[in-house]
């Protein structure tokens, strides 16, 4: 008589059940925090995006992930990250933050990138109750924003503290005589760049200074010679260029060629960046420009060589750090009140200190008031020289000649 | 004979269709608030600017990439004025100053032809770029600007819902009246129209305004969504294009042309943001070649030759 439950019949039923039973209890364990994330992948923001955003997005991840997830009353969850290309258009960041909230139901959105897509989709994240932690938001309507969104945090500064702060740097080196008290002042016509002009005026005339060269180019110009030759003729002691990417290096290229040799010489976005040493190697030597950290600290150097490590992409000398330090306090919220409960985290960000790569951090009225504002290029590192209130600021030296 | 009749039975049919397509699209917000409503407030304001667009550049041929510079006109308006006057004289405001401007445009321009006329345009909304940020240098505000005013989303898409009927009365009363006439001459052979006493120039003009009109307006209804507004932003060149691609894929040449085109475009495109979103435009380039190759007169056109292909069987056909 042959059984019907042979071992070769039941082997295969046998290893499909414990196939499904160890893939269920897997799926038990493995219990997720579903993160979104909507920026830049194309369009004008895509350069900076994909320099200081994108990669720490990619590092948090995996390492969290690799640590087993954030830590949550239940047990660790591990993120599954929901990602979107907003290119650089506010109404598809609308749209991509409407589709995160209601259709892929994530527990918590990352700040967009710059300004315009945070202000855009801030009436979102306040309707859906989720923390906007913004890393590159700067504006001086601080007080109107956080009054109007509850949710809704500041951590990179406002203009008129970076307009302040280099006046700050030039008066200290005119009060030690490195330079006289002539300034020629650039910018480029477009957002950032005429907010800060305007705000420098007043500011540098109150410093004592004399503005003998104030020119605005248009966003975009390839041929920026006359505007330094310009500056030249001028004979400034001090360059300051409110510049943005593109133009950073335009200016910075000519003014090698040209020779105009001052002693304080600042360029604003994207000097911060690897790419601006590579590019001009020794001469980048002593040139100023916005932001800077503390690349000395412990924190700071290990998150920069996990960062080249995991993304194979060195971080910038600025927003990279913040952008990373948001995520942090992120993280700290949600394992501090060990749920998804976004009401509960934002109001643990509200009220908490947070450890993160750029040092303590803390919103008063949701804003941060801590923040660097002048780096400078020295030995190959771009360090913080002026900020509003971090320890270690690095002592300001004179501009070598090209 | 049909001139003398108001509506002909296939226009009160259009029409009977028309006003149910609009009550079923105004339903939206009642059923969806989230995801859905806000890829019907893209879809309505593609909607407006491509069927406006192909107001003038359907019949006339005359491809124009302006349609940023109006749309940045329109929000800039109502940015640099919300403090001051209340929303809907700024609306009031902006489609007015889009008019204007398309009337200064129209009068420089439009005796250009061709490739000129399209170059041109292109650069308008650069040109336009520039003078703002300039005029915003010399008067020393901040460029970027704050609409902070209470606009819910519903209310921006009945609005744009609104337009978007006004914009296809207009287009079906243009159509039948002497002005739709002089402009398919105009399109089809611009001498014979200027032999047979047509005022070509004028003509242009007045469809011109009309289309940029709307442009600004439209810009002026979004501008409260977008919250900050930059110049950038407001006059990106991809807007230009994809208000230009949207109606060429539906086809420009039919008043309910373009919004066949929009729909699955930006339906589409979606889908491609949400699965790719790594590749968005390498997947939109493919998807482009693949309309441009598969459907050269656009869905309208495609759907009118099958429909006279049916019509042929339908009438021809051995019983």
């Amino acid at each position: 008589m042959r059984t019907f439950l042979t071992s070769k019949r039941l082997i295969m039923p046998a290893l499909a059940f414990a196939a499904i039973a160890a893939f269920s209890v897997d799926a038990m364990a493995q219990k997720t925090i579903k993160i979104g994330a909507s920026a830049p992948k194309t369009g004008p923001l895509a350069g900076g995006s994909t320099v200081s955003f994108w990669p720490n997005v990619e590092l948090w991840v995996k390492q969290i992930n690799a640590a087993g997830g954030i830590k949550l009353k239940s047990g660790k969850a591990k993120i599954e990250l929901i990602e979107y290309d907003d290119r650089t258009n506010p109404g598809e960041a609308i749209k991509n933050i409407q589709r995160l909230a209601t259709q892929d139901k994530v527990d918590f959105i990352l700040a967009p990138y710059g300004t315009g897509l945070n202000l855009a989709t801030a009436p979102l994240f306040a309707k859906f109750n989720y923390p906007l932690i913004t890393h590159t938001a700067i504006t001086d309507k601080v007080e109107a924003l956080t009054k109007r969104y509850p949710n809704i945090f500041f951590s990179l500064g406002t203009t008129t503290a970076f307009a302040g702060s280099v006046a700050k740097v030039l008066g200290k080196m005119k009060s030690a005589g490195t330079i006289g008290n002539k300034v020629a002042m650039v910018n480029v016509a477009d957002a950032f760049g005429i907010e800060l002009a305007n705000a420098a005026r007043p500011i540098f005339k109150k410093a004592g200074f004399e503005i003998v060269y104030d020119k605005s180019y248009p966003l975009g110009s390839p041929d920026l010679s006359p505007v330094i030759r310009g500056a030249k003729a001028a004979k400034p002691d001090a360059f300051v260029a409110w510049s943005y990417p593109p133009d950073t290096f335009g200016l910075t290229a000519q003014a090698k060629v040209q020779g105009l040799d001052v002693k304080a010489y600042y360029t604003a976005v994207a000097t911060a960046f690897p790419v601006f040493a590579g590019k001009f190697g020794k001469s980048a030597e002593g040139i100023l420009g916005a932001g800077g950290i503390n690349p000395e600290t412990t924190a700071m150097k290990n998150y920069r060589a996990t960062h080249k490590k995991i993304t194979g992409k060195t971080a910038d000398y600025w927003a990279s750090g913040m952008v990373y330090a948001t995520f942090q306090i992120l993280q700290q919220a949600i394992e501090a009140v060990g749920t998804t409960d976004r009401k509960a985290v934002t109001a643990h960000i509200k009220k908490s200190t947070f450890n993160t790569v750029m040092g303590p951090i803390n919103f008063k009225n949701q804003n941060n008031e801590v923040f660097w504002t002048v780096g400078q290029w020295q030995s190959g590192k771009f360090y913080g020289v002026s900020s509003t209130g971090h320890p270690g600021e690095k002592s300001i030296k004179a501009k070598p000649k090209w | 004979m049909i001139e003398d009749k108001f509506l002909t039975r296939r226009e009160l049919a259009g029409f009977i269709i028309a006003i149910v397509a609009l009550a079923i699209a105004a339903m939206l917000p009642v059923l969806n608030t989230g995801y859905i409503l806000s890829l019907g407030v893209t879809i309505a304001m593609y909607t407006v600017l491509s069927t406006s667009w192909a107001l003038f550049s359907g019949p006339t041929h005359y491809i124009s990439l302006a349609t940023a510079a109006f749309f940045g006109l329109g929000m800039y308006v109502v940015g640099s004025g919300i403090e001051v006057l209340p929303f809907p004289i700024l609306a009031i405001i902006a489609t007015c100053a889009g008019a204007v401007l398309a009337f200064l445009i129209g009068v420089a321009t439009l005796r250009l032809s061709g490739i000129y006329f399209v170059i041109f345009t292109l650069g308008l909304a650069e040109f336009i770029r520039q003078i703002v940020t300039w005029v915003q240098t010399t008067m020393g505000t901040s460029s970027g600007l704050y609409v902070l005013i209470n606009i819910e989303e519903k209310t921006i898409y009945w609005r744009l819902l609104c337009l978007a009927a006004f914009v296809y009365l207009i287009g079906w009363g243009i159509n039948r009246s002497r002005l739709g006439f002089a402009l398919r001459i105009i399109g089809n052979d611009e001498e014979v129209a200027k032999h047979s006493g047509i005022n070509v120039a004028l003509v242009k003009v007045l469809l011109f305004m009309i289309s940029g009109s709307i442009a600004a307006l439209t810009g002026a209804l979004l501008a409260p969504r977008w919250t900050y507004i930059e110049p950038t932003i407001a006059f990106s060149p991809m807007l230009s294009f994809l208000v230009v691609i949207m109606a060429l894929v539906g086809g420009a040449q039919r008043l309910w042309g373009p919004i066949l085109g929009v729909i699955p475009f930006a339906l589409v495109w979606d889908l491609i943001t949400a699965q790719f979103p790594n590749q968005t435009a390498l997947m939109l380039g493919i998807a482009f070649l693949l309309v441009v190759y598969a459907i050269p007169n656009g869905i309208g056109g495609q759907g009118a030759k099958y429909w006279a292909k049916f019509k042929h069987w339908r009438d021809f056909r051995v019983t």
